[in-house]
């Protein structure tokens, strides 16, 4: 029996990381993850948990203390958003190269400036290419049950990389929705003890960690740690297959919506899919084919299976939250039109920047996003394929 | 199982690389004849030598040995020449010669 | 598309606006509904205007946007009226529900043309009367259990009986203030 809850975002990650009892987290707060840390050091006050709870004075050392940690052999995380993460910048790259499986439980928030505190993805989008597996929550469910399975895919043996856990700052981490927990020990027997091969602590083997790569060694590292991250991608749907059996919950790469039979495919990132899938019923009640592709794992990008996915689409429009400043496309529509480039007979792609720092989403701005599709099916002129939803002209 | 590090050479494949760059087993700079590189190098001379000992803490590659609390004659294979000992030993007993000397 | 009933909280920084609109979607959460309980997303700043919404639905809830065209709107600072267009969007055949000492046909005037229901109370009185302080929130939150009867107010007692004795198990005195504030506040509003 899965236990009724109603939580925050912020609160239904801390209770998933309170189940898990890991045995290190470093954490500095900051808007709006602060309430993670927060929460988790009431419970080690209380004896909830048994792990060491490091309060260090920027997310630098968080970071550098949770690498440290899991080199060590301890299972690790913390917790950021926006700015803290950029201050984690060459410690990403380290964790991950250094094929350190630990967790980051990040509350999406722009990136400065103008200075906001509200959602939006630039701070994880900014980190894409730091090798960590990216997973991201639509609610406050999704972000508990994605971290429930978060280590079971970072620590797999074929894997072994940093995972960033993503929910939308405020709009998920802060607003109280119905949730359905699992019980302490289900968690703990589902996620296990962590076990690893080697470790820095271990007296019968001294080892070196972040050893120099010189030309001759780094393209070879970098290949290999490639590998390991496409590896996640199947991981992750065995451990989503392992997860549905305790949890009844169902999880893949990517969740389609109606998308079988759809004419216009909009694909999407976090707690804004939910609005879309709203807006989805509303067209069809008017017979409009439209659906939503919400992408749960973003690194490894799955390219080839949301391409099976969309491929039948008239129109496919892309929404990146944040400004990447190619000035053709965001993140996401790059990924998305790479992937469709070599099928035939491509559906056409618009790519969309929406919900920067914080502006709000709706109803009707997404169905507005799925007008502008039918027009460029019906009238078979794409425009400006770059745009701007609900920007003050 | 300690890596083997005649395999983690200049030759091996991204598949054979130990995960993360990562070396196992301690001591791997034992192989690793870094007394290849020396230009200069330092002589010991025995006669005046002290057994003071402040010449052994001062080499940045462990290379002069200490035996039953005496230094013995310096680690070749492992001394890269750069003349610290000599510099730092109050005797006179240490000194560099050139690779053709 | 959305089929919950929804409602819009204005308040100041400081007041319980938030804790009120959270509040709400425990005790209508504890009925077997499906709840959302958020505060409009920024900087909190003491006495600055601050907003917050509900949803409360017998189905999932998944949009994830604010509430432009509330069924309910609350008002727990009233000076708020002049400063804050408080009715935008607020649906005909809903209510308001101003926390003031006036009349209400004294109010309307302030209201920008809006011509629905306007339910008021005077919290200032109950709160000092109850409690001895001035926290608003209480009572208003008994005030739009009230107007929007989303549920029996023996059972939203009871709720909120539970409720404040698990949140203030520590100081067991401060139950029988809050208890005898929303009972209170069911009999003042009008």
């Amino acid at each position: 029996m899965s236990i009724r809850e109603r939580l925050s975002g912020n609160e239904a990650v801390s209770i998933a990381i309170r189940q898990i009892n890991p045995d290190v987290f470093p954490a500095f707060p900051i808007t709006p993850s602060t309430e993670i840390p927060q929460y988790f050091s009431s419970y080690v006050a209380n004896g909830l948990v048994d792990t060491i709870f490091i309060p260090v004075e920027s997310e630098h050392s968080s970071m550098s203390a949770a690498i440290g940690a899991e080199a060590a052999g301890a299972r690790s995380l913390t917790a950021t958003s926006s700015c803290g993460l950029a201050f984690m910048w060459e410690e990403l790259y380290i964790a991950a190269s250094d094929r350190l499986p630990l967790a980051l439980a990040l509350v999406c928030r722009a990136l400065s400036g103008p200075i906001n505190i509200n959602c939006d993805h630039s701070d994880a989008m900014g980190a894409r290419d730091a090798g960590w597996i990216q997973i991201f929550a639509e609610d406050n469910q999704e972000a508990y049950d994605n971290f429930v399975q978060a280590y079971r895919i970072a620590e797999h043996p074929s894997v072994r990389l940093p995972i960033m856990v993503c929910q939308d700052g405020f709009i998920t981490s802060h607003a109280v929705q119905n949730i359905e927990l699992l019980e302490d020990d289900k968690v703990k027997n589902f996620v296990g003890q962590y076990e690893p091969e080697h470790y820095m602590l271990k007296k019968s083997e001294p080892m070196a960690v972040g050893a120099y790569g010189t030309p001759a060694f780094y393209m070879e590292a970098k290949k290999a740690q490639l590998t390991a991250l496409q590896n996640a991608k199947q991981v992750a749907l065995d451990v989503a297959k392992e997860f549905a059996a305790i949890s009844g919950r169902e999880y893949g790469l990517f969740e389609e919506y109606k998308t079988e039979d759809a004419d216009f495919i909009m694909v999407i990132i976090g707690s804004a899919a939910g609005t879309a899938k709203d807006a989805v019923d509303a067209l069809r009640e008017k017979g409009v084919k439209a659906g939503v592709l919400k992408i749960r794992l973003f690194r490894p990008f799955p390219a080839e299976e949301i391409a099976a996915a969309i491929k039948n689409a008239k129109v496919v429009a892309c929404m990146d939250r944040t400004e990447s400043f190619n000035g053709h496309n965001g993140p996401l529509g790059a990924d998305v039109r790479t992937a469709l480039f070599d099928v035939e007979k491509a559906p056409k792609v618009l790519n969309y920047v929406y919900g920067l720092g914080g502006r709000d989403v709706t109803v009707e701005s997404l169905t507005s996003v799925f007008e502008d599709m039918q027009t460029v099916a019906e009238t078979g002129e794409l425009g400006e394929t770059y745009r701007y939803l609900s920007v003050r002209e | 199982m300690a890596s083997d590090l005649n395999k983690q050479n200049d030759f091996v494949s991204w598949k054979e690389l130990e995960e993360g760059c990562k070396i196992y087993g301690g001591g791997g700079s034992k192989n690793f004849n870094t007394g290849e590189w020396r230009v200069d190098c330092p002589v010991w001379l025995a006669d005046k030598c002290k057994q003071c000992l402040i010449c052994t803490p001062v080499c940045p590659d462990s290379s002069i040995p200490v035996v039953d609390g005496k230094r013995t004659d310096f680690d070749y294979d492992h001394c890269k020449g750069c003349g610290i000992c000599a510099k730092a030993c109050p005797f006179g007993a240490i000194v560099m010669k050139g690779a053709e000397d | 598309m959305s089929k919950a009933l929804e409602i819009r909280w204005h308040g100041r920084g400081g007041q319980g606006a938030k804790t009120a609109a959270l509040l709400l979607a425990d005790v209508t959460f504890n009925t077997g509904k499906y709840i959302q309980g958020f505060p409009e997303y920024g900087p909190e700043r003491m006495g600055a205007p601050i907003t917050a919404y509900n949803r409360i639905s017998d189905e999932p809830i998944r949009v994830h946007s604010n509430i432009y065209y509330p069924d309910y709107v609350v008002v727990v600072d009233e000076t708020l009226l002049e400063s804050v267009d408080v009715t935008k969007g607020l649906k005909k055949d809903g209510a308001i529900v101003i926390n003031s000492t006036r009349d209400k046909e004294e109010l309307r005037p302030l209201l920008k043309g809006y011509e629905g229901r306007i339910y008021t109370i005077d919290a200032r009185k109950v709160s000092i009367a109850a409690l001895g302080k001035y926290f608003p929130n209480t009572p208003m939150l008994a005030a739009i259990v009230k107007v929007c009867g989303i549920m029996p107010e023996d059972k939203f007692l009871a709720e909120m009986e539970a409720s404040f004795k698990h949140k203030f198990a520590s100081k067991p005195e401060v139950v029988a203030g809050n208890m005898k504030a929303l009972t209170m506040a069911l009999e003042e509003v009008r």
